[in-house]
């Protein structure tokens, strides 16, 4: 192949627009490299940059502002074996900063090539994140108040593998992408071009004052030798491939025969830190066990072992409809936090509903059978008082019995955490 | 008998792989995060692949080049997220990359409540793009629904080659249930139609149908295309080719809307009322149903799964035998105009609520009884 430029489609940029050189440039660089056109995609977003993809014989997507980068790393996870080319302006340089830098972060092998024009050619020439603040731009005086960025320095302390900066009309541009697209992971090539339809008639840009501007900026080696590692789809897929077990779902088989079960709401009322999640799992594994339809919702903060941790539960041999509370059979009052969370039930708790009450927690008032428990004269640990009520309801037969609670031990821990879950419950036996 | 205990997001993510995903990017976000979670523990033991995008954009973005280079791709959000992913969705509608959108509704609007239901994105996930393109929304009230639907997703997302979104809920996505997994019959898996002839042009199709498809990457040169294109996937102006086009993308699944129409039913012959909702809600209806025919009351049920498109077909008649219709829905209002619309002839009535908590089937019962 001597060029992958498509011949129908002749450029079309503004006469001394160096995004010509940079478009020819780059299908030097793919013939010189012997690419086949099948094995590369070209991957653009918005502004004269955007239009690289029209001109190439090539895979191309041409997406949204400054998303270029993300349609680039999800081909390139999908197939590795693509050569995958981004262009971008300054623009969506600007709009798409977040996935520049983790580009940069990731190390993905993607090659991005910046079209530095100091200005949003397409919409008229406003200010951009490149833009000098003394510059003649479209967005009148804003750019003024501004200062542009660095996005080579930029990368190279976000990570980047590899960094070059050159003018667009560089000679050696084609032998510079070939070493972008060769390195092995993330590589960003900053070009500084002519925008001659909006920019730098007014500001007396010229190629030398290009060649200057990359003179007094830090000079980018390629390679940057602190950031090398290794490149992120390798790792991804070295690191996937030691996660080979597929895990299946729960699955509980009906262990025991419970005759004339009726529809139970158990609410556990405790803190974060007492275990009240595996509680409520528990209760669900032995409702399971019973052959018991079981569905479970949690309350608590976002925060970890501060404020309430609240467990509701419906066990049922029917198909559970509405998944919530509203009518509790049990309520499990282990903490004040829990309790005041749902304050409001215990006025419409019915005679016969079982409440157990730790006895440093206050309950308001209620016409259900309180039970009051002093677990810290039993010498059990706060992290266990739901773990010991659910003994004391499987002793009482409230919602579960001792069979399906000793089925459910067995399901929900290992051997271990087992028996020193049974010697807790025996206490209270 | 044995039955499975899951939460809705999990069960989403079963379907998903059920379904043959193989590539999910997301971005953390309470309700939808332990969809995620499950797609991270799963995909990697199958051969898949699962990224944490650095925003919502770009996990959008990153579906995008997945779907188009052959993957079968979810991503899963909730109301702040499925705003950030408004660009792409127009994207993925506009130039037809399949992809299955999952949006754990929570209360809105904005940052809302991360850890109260709502069912408050129903009229985005329908208008929450550019241009109006038709796009095709599932409801689920239960885990079992997350499972099974996840699956009708991904078939309506190869076969149309869109992103379909599977509207679910905190209240279902966050719940833990038990159901039974092994005995549930799976819909047979569609996979996107491969091009097969000569010349390949990337959007050329057939009338009221999606383009067949060759991936990124392949032996064929693919182009993809944001902007307004031509069957070549280059750039067009000329209207009759636009036109073409937008009338292709809205007829491709108008034309199938009878054939996208998922729903569950209770009709009870002796009643006069018909109950009409979708999502958590309708578990609330049934229960409320239930009661009321034990007090003499027979009421009908009509429970949505499909809520884009519209089942006119459907509602129109289901809604024939009966004198009065009711609407619940967990919002205030968001869907009971599509039904009026088409119910015209009918005196349709509303409760909706949008507290961040579940409508009671007590609260339905007096909807229902106080007439
Ligand atoms: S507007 Fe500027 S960037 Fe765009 S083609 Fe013209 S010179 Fe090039």
């Amino acid at each position: 192949m001597n060029s992958f430029l498509n011949k129908n489609r002749p450029l079309v940029y503004c006469p001394g627009c160096s995004h010509e050189k940079i478009t020819t440039g780059l299908d030097k660089a793919f013939v010189n490299l012997g690419l086949d056109a099948d094995k590369i995609v070209i991957v653009t977003d918005i502004g004269c940059s955007g239009l690289f993809d029209t001109f190439f014989n090539v895979h191309a997507l041409h997406g949204i502002h400054g998303r270029a980068l993300t349609y680039a790393s999800g081909l390139k996870l999908a197939n590795p074996d693509l050569n995958v080319v981004v262009t971008m302006g300054d623009g969506g340089l600007g709009i798409g900063g977040a996935h520049v830098l983790a580009a940069c972060r990731k190390n993905l092998d993607l090659t991005l090539i910046i079209l530095n024009n100091f200005n949003f050619g397409m919409t008229g020439g406003q200010y951009s994140a490149t833009t000098p603040a003394d510059a003649i731009v479209g967005s009148g005086f804003l750019n003024q108040a501004e200062i542009p960025i660095d996005i080579c320095a930029i990368a190279k302390s976000a990570g980047a593998t590899y960094i070059d900066r050159c003018s667009g009309l560089d000679q050696n541009l084609p032998g510079k992408i070939i070493k972008a697209i060769q390195h092995k992971g993330f590589s960003l090539i900053e070009t500084l071009g002519m925008c001659t339809g909006r920019y730098t008639k007014k500001n007396n840009l010229t190629p030398k004052g290009i060649d200057q501007i990359i003179e007094d900026l830090p000079e980018m080696p390629g390679a940057i030798e602190k950031n090398q590692r290794p490149e992120y789809g390798e790792r991804y897929r070295a690191l996937a491939k030691e996660r080979n077990v597929f895990p299946g779902a729960i699955t509980i088989e009906k262990q025991i025969e419970f005759k004339d079960y009726q529809h139970q709401e158990v609410v556990i009322l405790g803190s974060a830190g007492m275990r009240i999640v595996t509680a409520g799992e528990i209760v669900c594994y032995a409702g399971l066990c019973a052959g018991m339809n079981v569905s479970m919702k949690n309350d608590y903060n976002i925060t970890v072992l501060r404020g309430q941790s609240v467990s509701e539960i419906l066990i049922s041999p029917e198909k559970i409809g509405y998944p919530g509370i509203e009518s509790p059979s049990v309520v499990l009052a282990l903490s004040d936090e829990g309790v005041q969370r749902r304050k409001k039930i215990f006025a419409n708790l019915k005679p016969g509903t079982f409440v157990l009450k730790e006895k440093s927690v206050d309950i308001p008032e209620t016409k259900a059978d309180v039970t009051e428990i002093d677990f810290k004269e039993l010498k059990i640990k706060k992290q266990d008082w739901a773990l010991a009520s659910l003994g004391l309801m499987a002793k009482n037969e409230n919602a579960i019995n001792k069979e399906m609670l000793n089925y459910a031990l067995k399901l929900r821990f290992n051997e271990k955490l087992y028996q020193i879950a049974l010697e807790t419950i025996e206490k209270i036996f | 008998m044995a039955l499975s205990f899951m939460e809705g997001n999990e069960a989403l993510a079963r379907g998903a792989v059920a379904a043959g995903c193989n590539f999910f990017a997301g971005y953390p976000i309470t309700p939808a995060t332990t969809i995620f979670n499950s797609m991270l523990k799963m995909l990697p033991p199958t051969g898949g692949i699962c990224i944490q995008g650095e925003d919502e954009i770009a996990s959008m973005g990153y579906c995008i080049g997945a779907s188009m280079a052959g993957k079968k791709a979810l991503t899963a959000t909730s109301g702040p997220g499925i705003s950030l992913y408004s660009e792409q969705i127009s994207f993925a509608i506009g130039s037809e990359i399949p992809l299955v959108i999952a949006d754990v509704q929570r209360l809105g609007p904005s940052t809302g409540s991360a850890t109260r239901g709502a069912d408050s994105d129903i009229q985005f996930l329908r208008w929450g793009s550019t241009s109006g393109v038709p796009v095709i929304v599932l409801a689920p009230k239960d885990a079992l629904d997350c499972y099974v639907l996840a699956v009708h997703a991904f078939n309506y997302a190869e076969e149309f080659r869109c992103p379909v979104f599977i509207a679910s809920n905190k209240e279902i996505g966050m719940t833990s249930e038990s159901f039974d997994l092994d005995s549930v019959v799976l819909p047979p898996i569609v996979e996107r139609k491969i091009f097969s002839g000569n010349s390949y042009l990337p959007f050329e199709a057939e009338a009221k149908k999606a383009p067949p498809f060759l991936p990124i990457g392949g032996k064929t040169i693919v182009r993809q295309t944001s902007s307004t294109h031509g069957p070549d996937g280059y750039i067009t102006i000329a209207p009759e080719v636009i036109a073409q086009n937008q009338e292709r993308l809205r007829q491709k699944i108008h034309s199938a809307r009878n054939r996208i129409t998922l729903f569950e039913e209770d009709i009870k012959e002796n009643s006069d009322t018909l109950i009409i909702s979708y999502g958590v809600t309708s578990r609330s209806v049934e229960e409320a149903v239930q009661k009321l025919e034990k007090k003499g009351n027979p009421v009908s049920t009509l429970t949505l799964k499909t809520l884009w498109p519209v089942p006119e077909e459907l509602l129109r008649k289901k809604a024939k035998l009966f004198k009065r219709i009711v609407v619940v829905e967990m919002n205030l209002g968001q869907y009971v105009n599509e039904i009026r619309q088409i119910l015209c002839d009918k005196q349709v009535e509303f409760y909706g609520q949008m507290n961040g908590v579940l409508i009671t089937p007590g609260k339905i019962m007096e909807v229902i009884e106080n007439e």
